[in-house]
């Protein structure tokens, strides 16, 4: 269970752990991190999410999802939109960086290295497919605002990367 | 309502608004697709940066002002954006010029109010500070390359940087309300800015060989709601469903 939200109740906890980021199906919103508070009163929730960049197109989804998805099991939710503390990938937890490696999306790397990968070419962001690290930055900008596209320069396939952002 | 505090939000997101329209014209039309895919982004970035100044700016203003009909509903003198962001796509050097004279003001900008004392402006700084960090790095590396490409690129760059140029003191030139707001210290301290940002821009432009116009004149009028030719172009585009179908929702 995730740190922060240790105070709620299991069944809200799994009810918010089915709701999914749309471009990332594979991770919760809770993997994300985008979860920042839940407060209980009664049947009342009032949910606090933060966007992961300030353009995320998902977030007006996530917040319907997390409505219909606390309704489902009895709750009437408010979700707010919180903007501080600013999203950074510390937010994304262990399983969810494994998810995205499973799921073909390389995970960010700690800030330092992640800085020398975007800004000096270094290669050091594993490939999701053949873990050589022989690859390659294309672009700073992926096919969604938070990854930046790679390529393997051994098994030559093509990788979004979860850029590091804090 | 707070009336500097207000047309302050107006100036900080019309700046992101226009631009990100602008670059949101490119989508389809990038000279190749890492770079399409780039300035799209970026223009996404910048408009979900403007949804978060003109949610606040609706809660400032206290009516029924909601995001879109602070984005939608003004006309032209109203808008208080730079005359820099509305300047065409005349090509990509115009393009990545325009990007990278603006995103070395945003990052200045960004840095200081991050230290705002107004909470909302302090958390949208902080969170929009992530996102222009890559537009700057993507913008500067650009005006490199493209200057020290080929002999076409590099011409093409100096015709870019001899017309973008006049633009770029509106910037950190501080009229009446941002210099209330630093007063206030709610905004930016744009002497401090202006001093930065051209030690930045006139180092990079020599470093790559690149000329800055001779003469010193520059063009001003956008803070102010006074605009070039090339404004109501866009407002049109930009409002036309609004205009058409009044009141019209998703």
């Amino acid at each position: 269970m995730v740190g922060h939200l240790s105070h709620i109740a299991p069944e809200i906890y799994q009810a918010l752990y089915k709701v999914s980021d749309p471009e990332v199906p594979v991770l919760s919103v809770l993997d994300l991190g985008i979860v920042r508070d839940v407060k209980q009163s009664e049947k009342q929730l009032e949910v606090d999410i933060t966007p992961t960049y300030s353009g995320c197109p998902a977030m007006d989804m996530i917040a319907v999802e997390i409505k219909y998805a606390l309704e489902s099991i009895g709750f009437q939710a408010k979700v707010n939109l919180v903007l501080s503390p600013a999203w950074t990938t510390d937010f994304l937890t262990e399983e969810g960086k494994d998810k995205l490696l499973k799921y073909g999306i390389a995970p960010p790397l700690e800030t330092s290295l992640d800085k020398q990968v975007l800004f000096e070419d270094a290669r050091l962001v594993p490939c999701p497919q053949c873990q050589s690290s022989n690859t390659k930055l294309v672009s700073q900008f992926g096919s969604t605002a938070c990854k930046s596209l790679f390529k393997c320069e051994d098994c030559l396939e093509p990788f979004d990367y979860f850029k590091c952002h804090k | 309502m707070q009336d500097n505090l207000y047309t302050y939000l107006l100036m900080l997101g019309d700046n992101s608004m226009i631009l990100g329209h602008r670059l949101s014209e490119l989508c389809g039309h990038g000279p190749s697709l890492e770079t399409d895919i780039a300035l799209t982004n970026m223009s996404l970035d910048l408009f979900g940066q403007v949804r978060s100044y003109f949610q606040y700016a609706a809660k400032v203003k206290g009516d029924d002002a909601t995001e879109d009909s602070i984005a939608f509903l003004r006309t032209e003198r109203k808008h208080l954006s730079s005359l820099l962001v509305e300047q065409p796509n005349t090509d990509f050097a115009h393009v990545i010029t325009r990007q990278y004279f603006f995103d070395q003001y945003h990052l200045l900008l960004l840095e200081q109010l991050c230290e705002s004392n107004d909470d909302q402006i302090n958390a949208i700084a902080k969170k929009s500070i992530k996102e222009v960090k890559y537009h700057h790095r993507f913008s500067k590396t650009w005006m490199r390359r493209l200057a020290q490409g080929t002999d076409v690129s590099h011409q093409k760059m100096q015709v870019a940087v001899t017309s973008l140029y006049p633009y770029t003191e509106e910037l950190s030139k501080a009229n009446g309300v941002e210099k209330a707001m630093l007063a206030e210290g709610i905004g930016a301290d744009l002497d401090a800015i202006k001093v930065q940002y051209y030690n930045e821009l006139d180092g990079l432009l020599s470093d790559i060989g690149l000329q800055k116009p001779e003469e010193g004149y520059f063009y001003k009028g956008g803070k102010e709601g006074i605009h070039t030719e090339h404004f109501g172009f866009i407002l049109s585009d930009f409002q036309y469903m609004q205009r058409t179908y009044p009141d019209m929702t998703w």
